[in-house]
């Protein structure tokens, strides 16, 4: 079992509020995931410059570190720590000396890269990591949380959801996936790579090869019902999207609601009790194997 | 009748208070307000209660439940009225996954749509849905009716024993061993009788069609093997 919630605004008045909107649901969710939690958010994104989140278990000596080698290298680039994570923003020039310092780091791990996403996850009760991150603090466009009951892996930070395999990225699950080890093998030849063992990291980076081929993230997804075998719930983040997919099967519980100013997403129908207008929303079951997408 | 703010009282209080009532008691009325989705609202209840909810609730609402008579103004989460033994559960809004599954007796009435896998297993129970059903509804069913006013998703009926289905709109497809059959009186009788109780008078019986076993698929037969 695992909890999701997700929200994708309509409505640019809601911005400032994204976090303070989803931090409830995230929480509302813990006795169905209470072993970690995470979250990704789409935020301000600005020209020609890209965030990377990075995390450490030594944050103060891997942070200033990597302060230093940015200073040294004179890049420029600039860090915002957040508890044990923290954002990099630096222009596209600096991107490939930024990634060999992160490199040369082993304790560093890149948690999400791209113009608008960032990802937070830690291990322990839903409710805390969401304030721990000051998630009710943040603004955005849409974001994505999930709490984890482990099944598939070990409960660590990487274990957690969101995984992200590609830009501006993300997935998470609720369910399992059977054959995650062939097409791990699979994605590997053709070169992607992996940070766990984990089954839905294999679904997200699935996804992110789908979409180097071309695809937008509906066909991406629709591909997905005939090559990942197994039981979900997937709701997946993009730059400027935001879908969800249950397996044929639809076990997993999952519930829309869409009004005029945002589309939500719950495990239960308690996740979105206390969003705005919800007493009139459009509330539904996605049905299974259908591809529900939005973009702005 | 007494009420029960589940915003203020916690919900193991409700169902502690819905218990006790002792044979005999005057007041049988109560109320819930603030449900917010909580799960297990009412379960297990086995006294002629009348529970109203006023707001939507989560999983396994009224499940076990027997002689009472349980309203929900809202919509009900996976598993409303599971193993129903007798009673009412009325669910004003849609429901989610296997409402029903496995009831025994009773009643359950859903004003809205039900989703997948309604009326799982059911043995005995009866179940009228105003809307439509998801797939692998009625699967293994062994005893009961199953009403549905509007479509049937996916292999309605795979596997069926001898509960009775009868669908008014379209269905998607049957499963195995899940044929038509032909609606004589003392069907057409059941169904009137059915959305009578349910209070669905503007729905015509004449409207529907009646599914049931082929009795193929139970009895083990070896030219079936493929098939289990």
């Amino acid at each position: 079992m695992c909890g999701i919630v997700g929200l994708f605004l309509k409505d640019p008045a809601l911005e400032p509020q994204l976090g303070a909107l989803i931090a409830p649901m995230l929480a509302s969710m813990s006795d169905r995931g209470p072993d970690s939690a995470g979250f990704a958010i789409y935020g301000a994104a600005r020209e020609s410059e890209t965030k990377l989140t990075v995390q450490s278990k030594t944050p103060d000596e891997s942070f200033g570190a990597l302060q230093r080698g940015i200073v040294e290298a004179g890049l420029e680039a600039r860090i915002e720590r957040r508890e044990t994570h923290a954002v990099v923003y630096a222009p596209a020039a600096a991107q490939a000396a930024l990634a060999a310092l992160i490199a040369a780091a082993p304790e560093l791990r890149v948690m999400a890269s791209g113009e608008a996403i960032e990802i937070y996850k830690e291990v322990g009760s839903p409710r805390d990591v969401a304030q721990r991150f000051d998630l009710a603090g943040m603004a955005g466009t849409h974001a994505i949380g999930h709490t984890r009951m482990a099944t598939e892996s070990a409960v660590t930070i990487l274990g957690a959801h969101p995984f992200s395999t590609g830009p501006d990225q993300c997935l998470v699950h609720n369910g399992s996936l059977s054959n995650h080890n062939d097409l791990r093998r699979a994605l590997r030849r053709e070169g992607l790579r992996f940070e766990t063992e984990n089954d839905t990291e294999v679904a997200a980076a699935y996804l992110t090869q789908r979409m180097a081929q071309g695809r937008g993230l509906a066909d991406a997804l629709q591909d997905g019902l005939a090559d990942l075998d197994g039981f979900y719930t997937f709701v997946v983040g993009a730059r400027r999207g935001f879908a969800v997919l249950r397996d044929r099967i639809a076990c997993k519980p999952a519930i829309l609601a869409e009004t005029d100013r945002y589309v939500a997403f719950g495990s239960e129908y308690r996740a979105l009790v206390d969003l705005p207008g919800i007493e009139a929303a459009r509330v539904w079951e996605p049905e299974p194997a259908t591809v529900y997408a939005w973009e702005h | 009748m007494r009420t029960f703010d589940l915003s203020t009282t916690s919900l193991r209080d409700l169902n502690r208070a819905l218990h006790a009532v002792e044979a005999g008691a005057n007041d049988l009325d109560f109320e819930i307000l603030n449900p917010r989705g909580a799960h297990a609202v009412a379960v297990g209840l086995d006294a002629p209660l009348r529970v109203v909810a006023r707001g939507s609730v989560g999983y396994y609402c009224a499940g076990m439940n027997a002689r009472a008579t349980v309203i929900v103004h809202g919509s009900a989460g996976p598993g409303v009225a599971e193993n129903i033994m007798s009673g009412e559960v009325i669910v004003k809004g849609d429901a989610s996954q296997y409402a029903g599954a496995t009831g025994r007796g009773g009643l359950l009435v859903i004003e809205g749509n039900a989703s997948s896998r309604c009326g799982i297993s059911m043995k005995g129970v009866d179940i009228v849905v105003r809307g439509r059903v998801g797939h692998m509804s009625a699967f293994m069913a062994q005893s009961g009716n199953l009403v549905i006013c509007g479509d049937a998703g996916d292999a309605l009926g795979d596997s069926i024993y001898e509960a009775k289905l009868f669908v008014r709109g379209a269905v998607k497809s049957l499963g195995a061993d899940c044929i038509e059959k032909e609606m004589r009186p003392e069907h057409r009788a059941t169904l009137a009788g059915l959305l009578a109780r349910a209070g669905f008078d503007d729905v015509d019986p004449d409207e529907f069609r009646r599914f049931g076993s082929a009795r193929k698929l139970y009895h083990f037969h070896i030219d079936n093997a493929e098939t289990y």
